[in-house]
């Protein structure tokens, strides 16, 4: 009889403890991000890890998947009712964190902040500029007035999170920071926040999507890529992203653990001295006696192919990234609207490359100094390191200089280099590279703000324009695919590889890989059984 | 004594002023902080603008000059980063660095002192040779790997200690301090570990050293030839003298550790001020990085003055008047 009470405790504490933890399992996670999250004002400063936590506290009008393409979010349907008039309709029964609904008032107000956030050191500003009124025509329905026709306003409203008026009239960054204002209509809320360290959330169980997987999360910052895989490992967080390149093939093994990838929007890519005319000296090319040449050789565009099919990008991508990319000859990936079909990466050919250089006139090649970051890309000195190589293998006398973001990229930015390796995170619409990099540099209009090649070729500016007021989707898509195939054909920049994300964790959650790199609280869930 | 304090304080201010100019000029040399912190597509106009909202668009020395206004009113400015007041951001973290130093440097005594006494006794012995080796180990190995190491086998291996993070805190004088929990306690074990290694091995090797030149001296001589007993003249009379160094050294080790615990923070995602100012120099967040200096440099001065006061409690001989001239 004892022994049988005994028995039956036992079962019951076994029973309790599976219980506990299964049920410990499917109420909370804990995952570590790389980067350090700086604020949980969603308008205070424009950086990825940001945008990802006001995410999941916040909506926007027009919200995006896993592939980066639009979804109604706060916005039921968009559409322009005139050429220069946009009209949301808003989704109704929609209420913040803390009971208050949402009308189109507070589209509006959020609107009005975004150029008023104070000592902001990168704002949305540039989302609200375009537009010059804001007529409510109804608590549901909102339309935004341009002074020309706006075809990438749904684009820019996937930027923009949306504030409630009453709430945050008068909410400062700091309140955000603190936890106070960070009420938005997301599918998690905010507990509390540590800066730098932590944040936990709550499911919202009043959300108008999908209800939350978990009931909580933790959020946590490990910025130490070796320290955040193993943590993952002891099973202190369940969940990490960026995982290091060099710890993959033992992850593959782990049956402990799963990963989740998906081939990314940010393209590493060569940009070139095109500053510096035809009969200038370009500031680190010299001839093989180490004389100044007289001329810039990359303003030659066999000069500028020979040196992109010089690069072995299949090495690159096996044996430095580890398999995390994929060989690149444009700046978004196959099956984004507007990648350009038949540009592939450029196979790798030294004796073609040897042959243009000659036929550019330089038989016995030239020198020049490659330039890049040693902190910023994933094996960003590495991959300049082998570039150099395979330069030089063609005749190219190639030395390279790796050096902190900080002091890199104000020196490229001001076209000090002759050759440099950067990278550019796209939006999924080809018209953001080509504004931001590949277009004139032009203040009135805000291009090439990142050009730092300084290339510059009209016929690229001229469709880049049209496609910028062609309200019609179909034919702006072609606009900008031309001049996309303009940059690659005119070896504009020369493009590497594309990166893949990768998240890893443990076997009981799943994760829809993302292509923006955003790691978002909501996309984590228990796997399947 | 209040001349010397009041010397002592002069000096400071002014080595706070030289070092808030070098890091102005410093940053300035280094990079744009706007290029670092702004988004890739912003255009030019949003890039002047963002210039204008950080200040950074007047010229230096009028940067500097604001500066100097404010801190003189005890602003010492906000951050670009996380638009909040520097000093504020640096005090919010100084808990968890404090902590994790105090507990490095206590288990540094507490393990290298006798230790280090026992070697100094027996210089020969097996034993002791152990403990010499293994100090060269504790001088000689990266912090950064050892703190990895742990990880790997306490954490990962074994799954005794939590790999990282500063667990659940107690809240003590309205701050957060993690010793004051099981959980946190053992979220600092091995950050602590990490921290006092070399610590131990020099508090090792100095009291050795010192033991060995003070038992030749001619006073521990007539001790024992008065008949005390050895426990007495090893604990009074050659303990005390052997102290002064060591003082010198944990003091002015505390202080770096403070101030420099950044590799064990970052392995150990411990959120204290070292990770900040690594952050911060990493996006030229100048208004943090003077501040973290100037304090660090505020606290330099004062711990050297606190071992100047514990040598004159240690030794008579040393008076503090007497100095600087």
């Amino acid at each position: 009889m004892r022994v049988n009470l005994r028995k039956l405790a036992l079962a019951a504490g076994t029973a309790f403890i599976g219980f506990s933890a299964h049920g410990a399992l499917a109420q909370s996670v804990t995952m570590a991000v790389a980067a350090p999250v700086t604020s949980l004002d969603p308008h205070y400063h424009q950086l990825s890890p940001n945008n990802a936590v006001a995410d999941t506290i916040f909506d926007k009008l027009v919200n995006t998947d896993a592939k980066s393409n639009s979804l109604p979010g706060l916005a039921l349907s968009w559409r322009a009712v005139e050429p220069n008039v946009w009209e949301f309709k808003l989704r109704p029964n929609v209420r913040f964190h803390n009971g208050n609904p949402f009308t189109a008032e507070d589209v509006a107000f959020t609107l009005r902040r975004l150029p008023n956030v104070p000592n902001s050191p990168s704002s949305f500003a540039a989302y609200s500029r375009p537009i010059q009124a804001i007529e409510i025509v109804d608590p549901l329905t909102i339309r935004f007035r341009t002074a020309a026709p706006h075809p990438l306003m749904p684009l820019d409203m996937t930027n923009v999170r949306i504030l409630d008026q009453e709430t945050h009239q008068n909410a400062t960054t700091e309140d955000f920071n603190a936890g106070r204002a960070a009420i938005g209509t997301g599918p998690y809320r905010v507990v509390s926040h540590r800066s730098g360290d932590r944040i936990e959330f709550e499911r919202n169980d009043n959300y108008w999507g999908d209800r939350a997987p978990f009931q909580r999360v933790l959020y946590r910052m490990i910025t130490n890529d070796a320290a955040r895989t193993a943590a993952l490992l002891a099973g202190d967080v369940e969940f990490i992203d960026q995982v290091p390149t060099s710890d993959l093939a033992k992850l593959r093994q782990d049956n402990r653990i799963a990963l989740s990838e998906t081939v990314g929007l940010r393209l590493i890519f060569l940009g070139l001295d095109h500053l510096r005319k035809a009969n200038e000296n370009s500031p680190f090319i010299t001839d093989n006696d180490g004389k100044p040449l007289g001329k810039n050789p990359l303003q030659d565009v066999r000069v500028r192919r020979a040196l992109s099919i010089a690069i072995d990008r299949r090495a690159i991508v096996d044996r430095v990234m580890e398999g995390a990319a994929v060989p690149a000859g444009q700046f978004l990936p196959e099956g984004v609207y507007t990648h350009v079909p038949g540009v592939a990466p450029p196979a790798f050919d030294a004796d073609a490359a040897r042959r243009l250089l000659a036929e550019a006139g330089y038989p016995q090649g030239f020198r020049i100094q490659l330039n890049g970051p040693n902190d910023r890309y994933v094996n960003d000195a590495r991959i300049i390191q082998a570039v150099g190589q395979m330069w030089t293998r063609i005749g190219v006398r190639t030395t390279v200089e790796a050096q902190p973001w900080t002091t890199f990229v104000g020196r490229a930015g001001r076209a000090d280099f002759s050759a440099h390796l950067i990278g550019w995170g796209s939006n999924p619409d080809g018209s953001h590279p080509l504004r931001n990099v590949l277009a004139t540099q032009t203040r009135e209009k805000g291009w090439g703000s990142s050009n730092r090649g300084r290339y510059s070729n009209p016929q690229l500016d001229s469709l880049l324009d049209q496609s910028l007021v062609e309200l019609d989707e179909a034919k702006r898509v072609q606009l900008v695919i031309q001049a996309q195939r303009i940059a690659a054909d005119d070896v504009a920049v020369i493009p590497l590889h594309i990166q893949t994300n990768i998240w890893g964790m443990r076997r009981h959650l799943a994760h829809d890989a993302r292509n923006d790199e955003l790691t978002r609280a909501q996309d984590v869930r228990p796997a399947a059984r | 004594m209040t001349v010397y304090l009041v010397r002592r304080i002069l000096q400071a201010l002014l080595v706070v002023l030289a070092m808030s100019l070098i890091v102005f000029i410093g940053v300035y040399a280094i990079g744009d902080p706007v290029e670092i912190l702004i988004s890739p597509d912003a255009d030019q106009i949003e890039r002047e603008r963002a210039v204008q909202a950080l200040g950074l668009d007047l010229p230096l020395w009028q940067q500097y000059a604001v500066f100097l206004t404010k801190a003189l009113q005890g602003d010492l400015g906000r951050s670009f980063v996380y638009n909040e007041p520097a000093l504020k951001l640096i005090l919010q973290r100084m808990p968890a660095t404090m902590e994790l130093a105090f507990g490095a440097t206590i288990l540094a005594l507490i393990i290298g002192l006798p230790l280090g006494l026992y070697a100094g006794l027996r210089p020969d012995g097996r034993f002791s040779r152990m403990i010499m080796a293994g100090s060269i180990l504790g001088f000689s190995l990266p912090t950064f790997w050892v703190g990895l190491m742990l990880i790997m086998v306490f954490a990962v291996y074994l799954g005794w200690l939590p790999s990282t993070g500063r667990g659940e805190t107690g809240t003590l004088l309205g701050m957060q301090w993690s010793f004051l929990t099981w959980d946190g306690l053992r979220h600092m074990a091995m950050p602590a570990i990490n921290l006092s290694l070399f610590k131990i091995s020099l508090v090792i090797r100095l009291t050795r050293a010192g033991v060995r030149e003070t038992m030749l001296m001619d006073y521990v001589k007539f001790a024992r030839a008065k008949g005390l007993s050895p426990a007495r003249v090893t604990f009074v009379h050659v303990f005390k003298n052997i102290l002064i160094p060591v003082v010198t050294v944990v003091g002015l080790e505390l202080g770096s550790t403070i101030a420099f615990s950044v590799v064990t923070e970052s392995v150990f995602a411990w959120p204290g001020m070292g990770k900040l100012i690594i952050d911060s120099i990493n996006v030229l967040d100048r208004p943090v990085i003077v501040a973290y200096l100037m304090l660090i440099v505020l606290m330099f001065i004062a711990i050297n003055l606190i071992v100047d006061l514990t040598y004159s409690m240690l030794d008579p001989r040393v008076r503090l008047e007497s100095k600087g001239t």
